[in-house]
């Protein structure tokens, strides 16, 4: 077959091979002799051996002799035509009395046996040899670029995000959406921050006029939690990723607006080993087998006991070490009441951590800037990972 | 809270021999974060304590200069030129000796200077590397210490500072005292409680007339006076070189004390002249419209949330925040009232953010202090006052004590273990509670615990697990994996912002998030109307820019600064894309903020949640330049309106709906070319080329093109349903149709496909041809047509009926006619 439909004559189709459709064992056969025809020596000479081996001979010299396919199929007519030796032999059979024919018959069934593959075999030799020599022909150099379609790239933050929550979908977690613009009473009051309580001015919040708007940007995305907890009774298995907002500068470690991915379990007997084995799994899926975390006391209004984790990264550019990664702990019975679920009854974890922290240990990023401008040549470095 | 480790180890045992990591390792086990770990500069060589013998005052320089002879513990004193004037003979000072090597490479040399061989240096503070201070030399006072000795213990030289960040629940921690009693906890170690110490006996008249009249905000008020204190007395050289390892600044002999004890018992203390106070003090609430000039020279209008110490005279003190100007120690204070309570934290939280006054006492104050304390307290300090400052206490103390009884919290001796998924047996938990100051009573497991005064984080049982836990370490707890329910996966539109999200970049985009603020500036360079939807915004009351104070309310301004950023960087084609939120403002009701104790009832949730402005999901692309690069293939294709329209057919479709596309005509579009972007006949965004006056205004190349639409208002996807699949052969045609300038695509296009009926496979419209013979003002649309049945070769007689419907019905809908 052709390699390129529309190369036009060159390709060495078998349609338009002009020494392919007169194959010999396609040629049309006259009418024989009838039976009752009186019998002439002189007509039949042409049935001697003789000249029999001489059409032959003279065939396969003649095959042999051209060069080429349109030189074959000039001399085909001569040796498989129609008035060719071998098959005028052929007709001449039927002049012979009966005892002769079979001994003719065989002989000249033979010669023509043997011009045919002799045909045959040229034209397989001179096609391969045609074939051979038009591929060569339509060589083209593969290394040229066929960038026609400029690249595009999801940014590294949202197909981090999309590959952490796909490892809590994995565990049977459901990812959970909330409004950035968010209520005050859920950012804060209902994860145990009072109106006065130090961490609130602590986080740095950007407030949403007018003045008793009572809306913030949210500062985390514990307000999803809340608001799920609000909605249901357990078990809750939810992890919510989203755009938080800190009254921070930019500069090369502080972004105002960034991402954070949160979880939050609320169940039957959850404890802190939980919690362990769930911050465990995941470090060993986003940052290789050998990834593990350690955790330290800290102070979150929402869980009591708090810690802050580190991640062990073997990977990480600058050789294996723990880097800070998050905050977790069990969810503070007050949140829980405040959500309208009995503490008696359930007990819950939840954690916590930045998402550009993990893209900037994960992928060597040094300064957030490059995380924050949108330039095309660091987010195309990323490509579309899925 | 910076903690030397030799006032550490005056507290505590430390074991011997303990290294800096592991004390380090100790601390972050306590939960108290590391953030420094300091160490005094090197220096080498003889550095000792000297005592200056001779002073020869030499005159005919500069300046005027000293040479001294100074005792350094050998033989023969050592003749030392010195520019400093700061002290007398007989001080105790710190000598260089030739050889001594200080920080900053400073090498010390016998060398003559001023007419005279200088034998070494007199050392300033600042020259030591342990302070700033370089006003004159350090003179350490004028007994303690042997000439001779070598100085780096007298100064400190060994010793190291731990930076702790000590997290907002943990008032006592703010403390030496906090710190040396968690670490003696952690480490097993005996230590000793410097609020420990024996009350003296004092006798007299108490100290001053005092009312406290807000007992909620105010439930200890305590205060002592001294007399006959020498203002000229300097603070010994131990306590200035503390306050400075802990980043207080050195003051004066009375406030240094106060300082000191603050850092040592964590009790913030405040000191007023006493001859300036006029009648008894009262502590109460503000009243509209007073005011009070605070230490800082402020003069601070007050609000009724204000709690104030006053006297005859009015406020002369913002409790627990800030003293007043008017009752300041000054040079000539002799007699002294100190003042030392226990103030309720919210209020002084709230007091410290209204005055915009953050202080080291506020900062205690706010995290909770211990009440216990404040007559240990001060008399710790008048200890002081008496022994450096020859002061003498007058009277009594004055103690109004309307404390309550401590709160009891019920833990189940089994909690802490579940909580955290480790053992921990019976005893161990109620040793961890001791060893944290709390009284532990009852018997089993049903323990009753008394946490102790400066605790007031431990308010459930909860913060008392959090206390087991901690001690025991975080390492013992195992890591086990729950097993949830069977989860729902992602959600639709969760899938569908990943399709969206895949398809733009697949199609070229490359995603450009930007922070979601804006200003009129951006929205008045979009050229938006006067009364565009979107310029009615939701504003931060307090932004990081006053020039962008509001939340977009369309994804366009950032992605163009996105697009213009990367031009500026060299760029030249580029197409980006952004989704996510936008803000769109209105008249909204304010959020109610109800308790927390339990859930709110169901019309305050609703409230609540319907309170939060709906936050639309859009998405938005932006592109210029070449779409398509040259190549060896060819020219390259400029980035058009048409890329832009398709961005959104593209998104669409990954979205699962089906898009129609008519003329429109809105900001920022070029008026000719901005196709409006429909579901139905619901318009749920815009594409096409940028309007020139604003490419012009945002520094844009022309023919700039974007598309924004609203991915929340695209149709949730039905299950597709399979097409059948005809083998019967297809019938092709080629029509060429001319219509009139005004007639769209899409309406000859929707004429054919109706009167093509249902033995149309698809229709593409393959070229537009403009020129002759075509008159002007027309068009040709050539259309190409599949035609194919379900369950039969079809005709030609078929064929052409098909062809002949198609082309009356776009006849009489659009007016074309076949091309000739």
């Amino acid at each position: 077959m052709s390699q390129d439909a529309g190369a036009g004559d060159a390709a060495p189709s078998s349609h338009r091979n002009p020494g392919a459709r007169g194959g010999g064992c396609r040629a049309e056969w006259r009418p024989v002799s009838g039976a009752n025809d009186p019998y002439d020596p002189k007509q039949v000479a042409a049935l001697s051996p003789e000249a029999l081996d001489d059409a032959v001979r003279a065939a396969l010299e003649g095959f042999a002799a051209a060069g080429n396919l349109e030189a074959l199929a000039a001399v085909r007519p001569a040796h498989l035509g129609d008035r060719a030796p071998v098959l005028l032999a052929r007709r001449e059979l039927g002049a012979l009395p009966p005892a002769a024919r079979s001994d003719a018959g065989k002989r000249v069934n033979a010669a023509r046996v043997a011009v045919t593959d002799a045909y045959a075999a040229r034209l397989a030799e001179l096609e391969a040899e045609r074939d051979a020599r038009v591929l060569a022909e339509e060589r083209v150099d593969v290394t040229l670029p066929w960038d026609r379609t400029p690249r595009g790239a999801r940014h590294p933050l949202t197909t981090l995000t999309d590959r952490i929550a796909d490892i809590f979908v994995g565990m049977g977690y459901e990812v959970a959406d909330g409004p950035e613009l968010e209520a005050e009473w859920l950012n804060f009051d209902a994860l145990n921050i009072g109106p006065d309580h130090p961490s609130r001015s602590m986080m740095d919040t950007f407030f949403v006029a007018p003045e008793n708007s009572g809306l913030v940007l949210r500062t985390h995305t514990s307000p999803v939690q809340a608001r799920t907890m609000l909605d249901r009774q357990p078990p809750i298995y939810v992890v919510a990723p989203g755009r938080v907002y800190r009254t921070d500068e930019l500069d090369a470690t502080h972004l105002p607006v960034f991402h954070q991915v949160e979880g939050l379990a609320v169940d039957r007997g959850l404890t802190m080993a939980h919690l362990r084995g769930t911050l465990d799994h995941l470090a060993r899926q986003l940052f290789g087998a050998g990834a593990r975390t350690r955790w330290r006391p800290h102070f979150f209004p929402f869980t009591e006991p708090s810690a802050e984790f580190d991640v062990w990264f073997p990977e990480h550019r600058d050789g294996p070490q723990w880097v800070e990664w998050g905050g977790c702990g069990m969810v503070n019975p007050r949140v829980l009441r405040a959500c309208g679920i009995d503490p008696d009854v359930y007990s819950g974890f939840a954690f916590g951590m930045g998402i550009e922290r993990a893209l900037q240990f994960r992928s060597a990023v040094s300064d957030m800037h490059d995380i924050a401008e949108a330039d095309v040549r660091f987010t195309t470095a990323f490509g579309v990972e899925q | 809270m910076k903690v030397p480790v030799s006032w550490l180890s005056e507290l505590v045992d430390l074991p011997a021999g303990i290294s800096v990591q592991e004390l380090d390792d100790a601390f972050v086990r306590l939960g108290f974060e590391v953030e420094d770990v300091l160490r005094p500069p090197v220096t080498t060589g003889p550095l000792v304590v000297g005592r200056v013998l001779e002073i020869e005052e030499l005159t005919g320089f500069k300046k005027p200069i000293r040479y001294c002879q100074v005792e350094v513990g050998e033989a023969e004193a050592r003749g030392i030129v010195c520019g400093a004037r700061n002290f007398a003979v007989g001080d105790l000072v710190v000598a260089a000796l030739p050889g001594a090597v200080l920080p900053g490479d400073f090498a010390i040399a016998a060398r003559k200077t001023y007419d005279h061989v200088s034998d070494g240096m007199i050392c300033s503070v600042r020259e030591l590397g342990i302070g700033e201070d370089h006003a004159g030399i350090l003179v350490l006072g004028q007994d303690g210490f042997e000439p001779g000795t070598p100085a780096a213990d007298v100064l400190g030289l060994d010793d190291v500072v731990f930076d702790l960040d000590v997290t907002p629940d943990r008032g006592y921690a703010m403390s030496m005292r906090g710190i040396a009693r968690d670490l003696a906890g952690v480490l097993g170690v005996p230590w000793r409680d410097p609020a420990g110490l024996p009350l003296p006996d004092w006798s007299g008249a108490p100290a001053w007339e005092v009312a406290v009249t807000d007992a909620d905000r105010c439930d200890r008020f305590s205060m002592l006076a001294l007399e006959g204190l020498d203002p000229a007395a300097p603070s010994p050289w131990a306590l200035r070189r503390r306050l400075a390892q802990c980043g207080v600044r050195s003051i004066s002999l009375a406030v240094d004390v106060t300082n000191y004890v603050m850092l040592e018992l964590g009790q913030p203390m405040h000191a007023f002249d006493r001859d300036t106070v006029t009648g008894p003090i009262t502590v109460r609430r503000a009243t509209a419209g007073e005011r009070l000039t605070t230490l800082d020279g402020a003069d601070r209008a007050l609000t009724d949330d204000d709690l104030l110490i006053t006297d005859r005279s009015g406020p002369i003190g913002l409790a627990g925040v800030m003293g007043g100007a008017s009752t300041e120690i000054g040079d000539a204070t002799r007699a002294v009232l100190l003042e030392a309570a226990h103030w309720e934290q919210t209020g002084i939280s709230r007091g410290v953010r209204r005055h915009r006054l953050p202080s080291e006492a506020g900062k205690r104050f706010e995290r909770g202090t211990d009440p216990e304390v404040t007559v240990v307290a001060l008399a710790r300090a008048a200890a002081l006052l008496v022994e450096h400052g020859g002061a003498r206490v007058a009277g009594a103390p004055v103690d109004v004590d309307t404390r309550g009884p401590r709160p009891v919290i019920a833990l189940d001796a089994g909690l802490p273990g579940r909580i955290a998924g480790v053992e921990y047996p019976h005893t161990q938990v109620v040793e961890v509670l001791e060893a944290i100051g709390a009284e532990v009573a009852g018997g089993g497991d049903a323990l009753r615990v008394t946490p102790p005064p400066w605790r007031g984080d431990l308010r459930e049982s909860a913060d008392l697990v959090e206390e087991v836990v901690r001690f025991r370490g975080f390492d013992e707890i195992p890591s086990i994996l729950p097993t949830a329910p069977p989860g729902r996966g992602l959600t639709e539109r969760q899938r569908r912002r990943r399709s969206i999200g895949r398809a733009l970049a697949a199609a070229g985009y490359v995603e450009a998030p930007a922070f979601p603020f804006l200003g009129a500036a951006q929205l008045d360079a979009l050229g938006l109307p006067e009364d565009d939807e979107r310029r009615r915004v939701n504003t931060v009351r307090n932004p990081l820019s006053e020039e962008a104070p509001a939340l977009r309310t369309t994804l366009l301004p950032g992605l163009l600064a996105s697009l213009a950023r990367n031009l500026a960087r060299g760029q030249r084609d580029v197409a980006v894309f952004e989704h996510g939120s936008v803000f769109p403002g209105g008249e909204r009701t304010a959020a109610p903020l109800p308790g927390v104790d339990e859930r709110p009832d169901d019309a305050t949730l609703a409230a609540l949640l319907g309170a939060v402005p709906p936050q639309p999901w859009h998405v938005a692309v932006a592109l210029t330049g070449q779409r398509e690069p040259r190549g060896w293939w060819g020219p390259g294709r400029p980035a058009e309106w048409a890329d832009a329209v398709q961005a959104a057919r593209v998104v669409a479709e990954a979205a699962g709906a089906e898009l129609t596309v008519r003329a429109g005509d809105r900001a920022p579009w070029h008026p000719g070319r901005c196709a409006e972007l429909l579901v139905g006949d619901r318009v749920i965004g815009y594409a096409g080329e940028l309007h020139p006056r604003v490419c012009a205004a945002l520094d844009l190349p022309p023919r700039t093109s974007g598309m924004e639409l609203d991915a929340d208002a695209l149709p949730a996807p039905t299950v597709p349903q399979a097409p059948s699949i005809s083998t019967f052969p297809p019938v092709l045609l080629d029509l060429a149709l001319v219509v009139t300038d005004e007639v769209p695509a899409a309406d000859v296009a929707a004429a054919l496909r109706a009167g093509a009926g249902e033995l149309l496979e698809s229709l593409r419209l393959f070229d537009v041809y403009t020129g002759a013979p075509v008159p002007a003002g027309s068009r040709s649309l050539a259309y190409a047509l599949t035609l194919r049945a379900p369950d039969r070769t079809l005709t030609g007689e078929e064929a052409t009926a098909v062809r002949d419907a198609a082309l009356a019905e776009a006849a009489a809908a659009t007016g074309a006619e076949l091309r000739g």
